[in-house]
């Protein structure tokens, strides 16, 4: 059963629509349910954040607050200047982690009011901060040139 | 003086650049044969100026010339030779120009191994080649130069991160970039074809090869990018839907879908206008990953740039080429000719699903990769779409793909019988069969979706190995004809059996470690065990190590298996000199049912060692599977009817030299 022209333009066009509304159909299902929205400290009160949601919060470290408790168990408190929330990690940290420094949790916010994070990630090398903290620290007002390349031996 | 040289050759390749684009293209349009035989060595020309300029600042990396401020900021003198030279691609405006090099490559491929192309055809793909190396050019010349000095100079350099020193990261970004802009070639052949207006069957045996070429350089450049990922980073996986991953998946996802389009151009003649879109797609897509990772937009360890004058830049040059290219689609697609009718039931019809699905999941993870910038620039919300979403995504739409790949070679052209062509894979379906039962014995835990992922894996190498057995004729002729057969068989028909097959190996290995991986983080003391991946392992102790550019702290561990010892695996926590920059070396040992993945993490009380332990099952079956892709794209890329080329017109022999 051979088509005309026309029916086989028809029929590519047909399947054509079909895999595009089935992608966008899935696409939009996806979006809705599978997002991780990015929080300040601040923006958890500010915003209201309900325990149980997931999220992806971004600060610096605060000094002197890493706690390594038994054994795997690691909490520090993470702070924009102008609010803090405590974090609690099982797990093995990035090796740029340390206090004062940039860094991004996902986990979820506990009845409690402190963030229990399954993942942490820090910076990959010595001269970068994660952005959406730097931009979240520049808005607050508190950025600080600090982590620009050094400059050893330039004058 | 060399970064002198570099410079000036770099100038002078952009002036080429600017009339190789020109004179040929004028040429072409006016019908001048002297016009148009100015393409070929201008093309080469150019490629052997940006080739010195490559070279000198190679030159500077090698002397560790400090006077380079480039050099200063990604090199250090005590750096192995092999990573002073990857330093050169380590950086953003020494990618830049590696990248115009293997665009420049490419370009003159095209002009020394085109003799057989229609004059006018070749001389307006070397034009567009040259008017792509126009814009990249200026941008390096205007944005990104690589030989700015410094003085005064300083006595030492700043090193070059530690976990980019690495031998399959230092051979990743030329990998890639020749996957890139490879991809180039068939964007060029493209854009020639629109303005001459004519696409035919030689047409599509010159894009394939260049095409698949790109292809195999995309594929293991990926992949390597992803073992890499998967060593050095420490964190047990394998792919993380990163947007600098997508960047290079996208592209390859649209060349994968053109290479089986361009079969159906130079078999039947017909799909010519969908090809010519796809071609455009593939590089478009390559040209807005390298937009999204040299603009800065994201921040990983790729992005480099955060010099917004260079996001700009580049994004011109993306609103230029792919709004261009596009227009002139709209404009000349329609006057190109459609060819050979089917019904939908048919090796085109099969070959049309391929494509829809690959483009609808590209289709998927260009918007996942795309969303966060568009929102957070629109509302200034910051999210960010993760594996959950591709999962949710791409795998509706990959896995009925992959259902239908042993089908579609079973059909034949034009018009096909469905129930047929799946009858005759029924030993493949109980080969299927019979994973999916093993599978559920081996690893009865996992999810139930497992067996099935592995049974489908099963049915692809199957299918693929029957389909050999079946062109051979094994069942009907006495087994040394149909031996003599089978090596008989055409490139392109091993190459699709063993890419499809590779695909199926891939698959398993997927399943394998996405379904049953094992992950304990424990602390241990010296002497203590951990049980894992059905073997004992044992924490030895410590000891201090020095390497050539940093100290580390070697953490020994000993596997046994049923109480006998099997090996010994040692993981580091290193500290590089310049920087004071840790980094975690992984213990890796693999067996045949998986990998065993020790990371040493913080010291803890009493001389324990925070540690995580991973039992990958089956991960050699990815880099296997990518292997064989890349293996089949080489039986394929040398098929005899590629080396013919187009029809010759006339007999002349030729015997001049290669330009």
């Amino acid at each position: 059963m051979a088509m005309t022209r026309k029916q086989q333009r028809g029929a590519l066009i047909g399947a054509g629509l079909g895999a595009l509304g089935l992608a966008a159909g899935l696409i939009l299902y996806a979006l809705s349910d599978t997002i991780t929205f990015f929080y300040t400290p601040t923006d958890v009160v500010e915003k209201g954040v309900q325990p149980g949601t997931r999220f992806r919060l971004g600060g610096l470290v605060a000094d002197g607050s890493i706690v390594r408790g038994q054994g795997k168990t690691v909490s520090f408190t993470v702070t924009d200047t102008a609010g803090t929330m405590p974090v609690t990690y099982v797990g093995i940290l990035p090796d740029l982690f340390r206090e004062g420094q940039g860094v991004i949790a996902e986990g979820v916010l506990d009845a409690g009011g402190s963030f229990r994070a399954d993942t942490v990630l820090a910076k990959h090398d010595e001269n970068y901060m994660p952005r959406e903290v730097a931009d979240a620290l520049k808005e607050k007002g508190v950025w600080q040139q600090s982590d620009k390349p050094a400059k050893e031996g330039t004058q | 003086m060399t970064p002198e040289i570099g410079q000036f050759a770099l100038v002078l390749a952009f002036v080429t650049a600017i009339y190789q684009f020109a004179v040929p293209m004028y040429g072409a349009w006016r019908g001048d044969s002297r016009l148009m035989a100015v393409a070929p060595p201008a093309a080469l020309l150019q490629f052997g100026l940006i080739a010195l300029s490559f070279g000198c600042l190679t030159w500077s990396y090698i002397t560790s010339d400090f006077s380079v401020e480039n050099v200063v900021r990604n090199s250090h003198s005590d750096k192995p030779l092999i990573y002073k030279i990857s330093g050169v691609w380590g950086n953003h405006e020494g990618s830049m120009l590696l990248w115009v090099m293997v665009l420049a490559l490419f370009g003159s491929a095209v002009a020394a191994f085109g003799r057989n192309l229609p004059p006018s055809l070749k001389a307006r793909v070397i034009s567009v080649q040259g008017s792509i190396s126009i814009a990249f050019l200026s941008f390096i010349l205007l944005t990104s130069n690589p030989f700015n000095r410094l003085d005064p100079a300083p006595i030492e350099g700043q090193g070059l991160n530690p976990i980019l020193q690495d031998p399959a990261l230092a051979i990743h970004p030329p990998l890639l970039y020749c996957g890139y802009v490879g991809l180039s070639i068939a964007f060029s052949f493209a854009i020639a074809a629109l303005i001459e207006g004519k696409v035919d069957a030689a047409w599509a045996r010159w894009v394939r090869p260049w095409t698949l070429a790109a292809w195999m350089f995309l594929t293991s450049g990926i992949i390597l990018g992803s073992w890499w990922a998967y060593y050095e980073l420490g964190w047990g996986g394998w792919w993380f839907w990163d947007p600098v991953e997508n960047a290079s998946f996208m592209p390859w996802l649209i060349a994968t879908a053109l290479l089986h389009s361009a079969i159906v151009v130079e078999k039947r003649n017909a799909l010519k206008v969908w090809t010519i879109l796809l071609a455009i797609l593939a590089f478009s897509l390559s040209l807005v990953g390298t937009f999204l990772v040299r603009s800065g937009v994201l921040t990983s360890v790729h992005a480099f740039a955060v010099d917004p004058a260079r996001g700009v830049y580049v994004l011109g040059i993306l609103c230029v080429f792919i709004g261009g290219a596009l227009t002139l689609y709209a404009w000349r697609a329609p006057t190109i000719k459609t060819g050979g009718l089917f019904a939908p039931i048919s090796r085109e019809g099969a070959l049309v699903v391929n494509n829809l699905l690959l483009t609808a999941a590209c289709a998927a993870v260009f918007i996942g990769t795309l969303y966060p910038l568009v929102l957070e620039s629109i509302t200034g919300a910051k999210i960010s779409v993760g594996p959950p979403y591709f999962n949710l995504t791409f795998g509706p739409l990959i896995l009925p793909l992959l259902l239908l790949v042993p089908v579609g070679p079973m059909m034949s052209w034009k018009r096909a019988d469905m129930w047929a062509a799946i009858q005759r894979l029924w030993a493949a379906a109980v080969v299927a069969l019979v994973v999916a039962v093993a599978a559920m014995a081996w690893q009865w835990r996992g999810p139930w979706l497992a067996p099935l992922g592995a049974a489908l894996g099963a049915w692809l190498i199957a299918a693929s190995v029957q389909e050999m057995l079946n062109r051979a004729k094994f069942a009907s002729v006495p087994f040394a004809v149909a031996l003599a057969r089978l090596k008989g068989l055409p490139g392109a028909a091993w190459g699709m059996m063993i890419a499809h097959a590779g695909v199926g190996v891939m698959v398993i290995g997927i399943v394998g470690i996405t379904s049953w991986k094992q992950e304990i983080v424990t602390v241990l003391k010296p002497g203590e065990t951990q049980e894992i991946g059905g073997r004992t392992v044992t924490f030895i102790g410590e000891n201090p190590v020095t390497g050539p550019n940093y100290t580390a702290d070697r953490t020994r561990f000993r596997i046994s298996s049923g109480g006998v010892e099997v090996s010994e695996i040692w993981s580091e926590k290193r500290i590089f000199k310049p920087s004071n920059q840790p980094t975690t070396e992984v213990g890796i040992e693999p067996f045949l049912d998986g990998d065993l993945y020790v990371v040493a993490g913080d010291r803890a009380a009493d001389n324990g060692r925070t540690v995580r332990f991973y039992f990958h099952p089956l991960v050699w079956m990815i880099w296997l599977g990518a292997a064989l892709m890349f293996l089949g794209g080489c039986c394929s890329i040398f098929d005899r009817r590629y080396r013919v080329g187009a029809p010759k017109k006339a007999k002349i022999p030729v015997t001049q030299p290669a330009e």
